[in-house]
Parts: structure tokens; C-alpha cells; sequence
């Protein structure tokens, strides 16, 4: 048995048990890495130094007992989290050489809870995309087939869990950004409530829409890691003071009795049909399991995706503003200050992340910014309040995550709409801050993995979590394993 | 129709601080107006005494003591990542300089 396959439960459950040491699973991570990245290119930085220090600390305290949520457990990082000492890069060039002096919020918590931190993985640029297409280090290839993307931003950190080279690993979701390549790559990706994560050092994109989330092998690990993460911090006056459950112990239970909501517009012509079909099949699933299926209707989902791609970029072009050579980043000298700015920034910055800053900026100038910002914005209230109404009558909304399976690289990367498009299904839930995991529910043709997606009310992360567990317990699609053909 | 113009785009680069090479410019004139034409349906929407969302949580002002909250960073700190320095500030080109000076 390899190690690297153990969830962080069982890690957990080993390393108390000492059948192995922290050492011994984080060597093995950094081997299997090392002979793994060069073709999957998951990991901008592998930081294995640091990691076998933390690992061997973990086990100094192993030994005295000491009992903590991660402790000696291997994580990865998606690069666009603050680490301390740890280079960061966003997925750009623009922070090639960056080291950030403090952590995350996020990062802080895992690191007080023990957890190892095998590295920093790859993403598109700032985390704008779908694909992972747009990183400044390369594509990174779906370990299920790797002439395929494996979704993005979280690309690196999806491709990461899935070919078992971490327990889990963080990543951020503004548009989808966890839940589907957790989908495209047959994993586990839970998307917490706004509010839920403080994004206290985390690189900004899309400030009202970002949420920090966990992919992992089981909803347990990802509860697990949730609970760990979340909660107030001062420093993110967006974070909520609400209480934090242990999340691994308020899933547990059934869906006996559960109302699962079912929104047509989410089953549209467009959709590949082996996604519609494995989904139907995981709610049908839901419903013998004692769930109640209830169809309704969530009638402006089709204009999520404009609403979004106003907000977004507008949010975008501000946070980004602040990559302007000066105190840290790349610099391109100019004839003057203004010069400087613009000859940095347009050598710096990927062509996606310009285009949407140009959008952004766009959207926000003169003569145009009711038309389209505040416009989008009165739509968007629109969306959260057909999601609260629905919520009055189901506990859960089930539906698929992306409208196709992992697509060649390559393929989408000219048009920038059909690329939007892949995230159609995920775009809503964070419009309206809600939470959402992705859970595997089949293969299409092809042999790719398939996500079921299912939306919860706000701080309601316990109600997915328990879905998303109790379907485990039923189905064997997680049991398959992209590493067993790695 | 939304149809951006060369000399829109080149405005908007300007406000965004972004130097675009002439193929860019072509480029993005082109994919923003597809982009805002599948925008222009939010229009058919009726918002009429809808308010826009500022934030989606219920929170209002977040008041704390006027004070350092705990975090500060050590000036070296604050300048290794910086492109240039003098060793104490960043180093930054004359804002007011005029270059025709």
C-alpha cells in the first residue's frame, strides 16, 4: 500500500497509530511528485525543504501525544494563497519572484493545525479561468487523460488530489473555480459560503465572489479542513462571526427526509448528454436513498453568466490595479511613471487577465457604469433572491457542475465565450454567496469523470457535506481512481 | 450592438495602465464587443425598485479600535520584494517629472 492514496482521515488515523510517520508519507509525496510533475505539471513550486521540516515536527509532536486536525498531514496549496517564505506566484509573471513575509489566513490556520505543505500548484493567471490554459508555468494536464485540461483555476490542485500527489489541497472558487475541476477531474470540491473563509491573503480577483475552498478525496476530508479554516478573523472584515461546527461531525446522517430541489434550467440543450444523464442518475440516486425530489425553477440562471462577466472584471481591473511595479512584481522602466505602469503591466500580465481588466474598466467608466456594473448588480440581487426563495422550499439544489466533461487543451482557448460557458452551472451559487460542492457521479463515453453538483443555503455547509457523504456511502464513482492509471 | 472602436480601446488601456501591441488592440476590440452583445440582454431585465447588490452578507460597518491590529510588517520586509529600493523607501520614477525637461 502506498501511502499517498490515504485520505486525511486514515492519514490521521496511521500517523496516531504510528504504523507511519509524517517523514516517511511526506517523502513519498515529494518522490511521487518529483517523477509526476514533469508530465502533469500540477505544482508550480514543490517545497520540499519546508515540507520535511514541518513533517519532521509533526512527528516530534506525534510523539508527545499531541492531537491537532492536520497534524503530519500533506497539503497543497493553490498559488494564489499567501505563504509565508514560500514563493507565490498567482499563476503569473508579473509575481515571478515574489515571496510573501506573511500567511494567508487560511494557510496560517493549516499550519497551526499541523498540517505539511507539499507546495504551491498551478492555476490560471489570478485565477481567471477555466482550464488552467492561462498560467504563466504551462498548462497543467488532466491525470485522467492528459491531452485534456483538468479544469481551472484549480487546476493544479484538482489534477493534485486526483493523482494522489497530496491528502487535499486549497483552492479558491470566484465563478466555479473549485467545483469544476473537481468535476473534470473526479474529485471532491467544496465551495464554502462567503463569508465562510477569511480571504485574508489571498491574491484578490473578484473581492464580493471569492471564497476559499478545499478539494479532497471524501466531503469528510474536505469537513475536516473546513472546519479548520473557517471562522472570523479581524483581519477580513468580511468574515463571518458565526459559530464554525465540526463540520466531520455535523454531516453525519442521512438525506431521509432531505428536500432536494432539481432547476430545469440547469438541464438545457447544450449539455453533453452523458453529464445529464449520470446526474439525473445521482438525483435518482438521492431519491431512493429517502431524499424528496422536487423540480423548480431558477428562471434568470441564464443571465448569471453576463451578470457575472461584468462584476467579475470590474472587481477584477480595481484588485489588480496594484501590480504596478512599485513595491513588488516585475518592473519595466518606461519614459515616465505612467509609462512605467503600462509597460509592466502589459508585459506582465497574460492576455486573459488583460482582456479582463479591459472589460472591467470598461464597465466601470464614465457613461457606462450604470448601464452595465449597477445594472448587473440589481440583476444579481435578482439571482440571490430566487435562490432564497427556492431554499424556503428545498434543503438542498442538485444539479450538474460543468455542462461537458474534461475538453482537449487547446480547444477552447481562442473564444473567450465558449470558454465562459464552462462555468454556467457554478457562476450562480457564488453570485448569490451561497455554498456548493462538487461530488463524482459517473464516467461519460470517453471514461472521463462527471460532477453532481449540490448547492446548500448559506453557512448551511453541513447539509452538502452530508449529501455529498451519504451518496458516497451508496456509489462506488470515487472509488476510481485517476492514479490508477497514472 | 456593442462595437468597440480602435480608439475606445486605446482609452480604456490608458485608464487600465496597459501598453497592447496593435494586434492586442484589434483583438480585444473584437472579443469585448462579443462579449458585451451577451450582455446586452441584462437590458430585457426588469430591475425597476430592485437594489443592487453591494455585498451578499448581512453585515453592516465593522468597527474596531483605531490602533495597530497585530500585524505589522518589518520595513526590510516590506522592501525585499520590491524591484528597486534605496535600502530604506521604494524607488520610483519623479511623479511630476516632465520628460521633456
Amino acid at each position: 500500500m502506498t501511502l499517498c492514496t490515504l485520505t486525511i482521515q486514515q492519514a490521521r488515523e496511521g500517523l496516531r497509530a504510528g504504523q507511519f510517520s509524517s517523514v516517511e508519507m511526506t517523502r513519498e509525496f515529494l518522490a511521487r511528485i518529483h517523477e509526476l510533475n514533469p508530465v502533469l505539471n500540477a505544482f508550480i513550486t514543490i517545497n520540499d525543504v519546508e515540507a520535511l521540516a514541518q513533517a519532521q515536527a509533526a512527528d516530534e509532536r506525534i510523539a508527545r501525544s499531541e492531537d491537532t486536525p492536520l497534524l503530519g498531514v500533506p497539503i497543497a496549496i493553490k498559488d494564489v494563497l499567501s505563504t509565508r517564505g514560500l514563493r507565490t506566484t498567482a499563476g503569473s509573471r508579473i509575481l515571478e519572484n515574489y515571496t510573501p513575509t506573511w500567511d494567508a489566513t487560511s494557510v496560517a490556520r493549516l499550519r497551526a493545525a499541523g498540517a505539511v505543505f507539499l507546495g504551491k500548484t498551478n492555476l490560471d493567471e489570478f485565477a481567471m479561468g477555466s482550464s488552467t490554459e492561462n498560467s504563466g508555468y504551462g498548462v497543467t494536464h488532466n491525470p485522467w487523460d492528459q491531452t485534456r485540461v483538468p479544469g481551472g483555476s484549480s487546476g493544479g490542485s484538482a489534477a493534485a488530489v486526483a493523482a494522489d500527489l497530496c491528502c487535499a489541497a486549497l483552492g479558491t472558487d470566484t465563478g466555479g473555480s473549485v467545483r469544476q475541476p473537481a468535476a473534470l477531474c473526479g474529485v471532491i470540491g467544496l465551495k464554502n459560503t462567503y463569508g465562510r473563509v477569511s480571504r485574508y491573503g489571498l491574491i484578490a480577483y473578484g473581492s464580493s465572489l471569492d471564497s476559499i475552498g478545499v478539494l479532497a478525496k471524501t466531503p469528510r476530508d474536505a469537513a475536516i479542513v473546513l472546519s479548520v479554516m473557517g471562522g472570523r478573523d479581524p483581519l477580513d472584515s468580511t468574515s463571518v462571526d458565526t459559530p464554525v461546527p465540526d463540520f466531520a461531525v455535523a454531516m453525519n446522517g442521512s438525506v431521509a427526509g432531505m428536500r432536494v430541489g432539481v432547476p430545469s434550467e440547469y438541464f438545457i440543450e447544450g449539455t453533453q448528454a452523458d453529464v445529464t444523464t449520470a446526474v439525473r442518475a445521482g438525483i435518482e440516486q438521492l431519491r431512493q436513498m429517502g431524499a424528496t425530489v422536487k423540480e423548480i425553477s431558477l428562471p434568470n440562471t441564464r443571465v448569471a453568466l453576463p451578470v457575472y462577466y461584468l462584476i467579475a472584471p470590474a472587481e477584477a481591473s480595481a484588485n489588480l490595479a496594484r501590480f504596478d511595479g512599485v513595491r513588488y512584481g516585475l518592473r519595466v522602466p518606461g519614459e515616465d511613471l505612467i509609462d512605467t505602469y503600462s509597460r509592466t503591466r502589459g508585459a506582465g500580465f497574460g492576455a486573459e487577465v488583460k482582456r479582463r481588466i479591459m472589460l472591467g474598466t470598461y464597465a466601470l467608466s464614465a457613461g457606462y457604469y450604470d448601464a452595465y456594473y449597477i445594472r448587473a448588480q440589481k440583476v444579481r440581487t435578482l439571482i440571490k433572491q430566487e435562490f432564497e426563495r427556492a431554499f424556503e422550499e428545498v434543503d438542498i439544489i442538485a444539479a450538474p457542475v460543468s455542462p461537458t466533461t474534461a475538453f482537449k487543451i487547446g480547444e477552447k482557448v481562442d473564444d473567450p465565450i465558449q470558454m465562459y460557458l464552462a462555468d454556467v452551472f457554478t457562476l450562480p451559487c457564488n453570485l448569490a454567496g451561497i455554498c456548493g460542492i462538487s461530488v463524482p457521479c459517473g464516467f461519460d463515453a470517453a471514461g472521463l469523470p462527471i460532477g453532481l453538483q449540490l448547492l446548500g443555503r448559506a453557512f448551511d455547509e453541513a447539509a452538502i457535506l452530508r449529501a455529498a457523504d451519504a451518496y458516497q456511502r451508496e456509489t462506488s464513482w470515487h472509488k476510481k481512481r485517476a492514479g490508477d492509471r497514472a | 450592438m456593442a462595437r468597440l472602436t480602435v480608439e475606445e480601446v486605446d482609452h480604456i488601456a490608458l485608464l487600465a495602465r496597459l501598453t497592447l501591441s496593435d494586434e492586442e488592440k484589434g483583438l480585444y476590440a473584437q472579443q469585448l464587443s462579443a462579449i458585451l452583445d451577451y450582455a446586452a440582454e441584462l437590458a430585457d431585465i426588469d430591475v425597476e425598485g430592485i437594489p443592487p447588490t453591494a455585498t451578499v452578507l448581512a453585515v453592516h460597518n465593522i468597527l474596531r479600535q483605531d490602533d495597530i491590529a497585530g500585524v505589522s510588517i518589518a520595513r526590510d520586509d516590506a522592501l525585499k520584494n520590491a524591484p528597486r529600493t534605496d535600502g530604506a523607501s521604494f524607488e520610483v520614477q519623479a511623479t511630476f517629472d516632465n520628460k521633456d525637461q
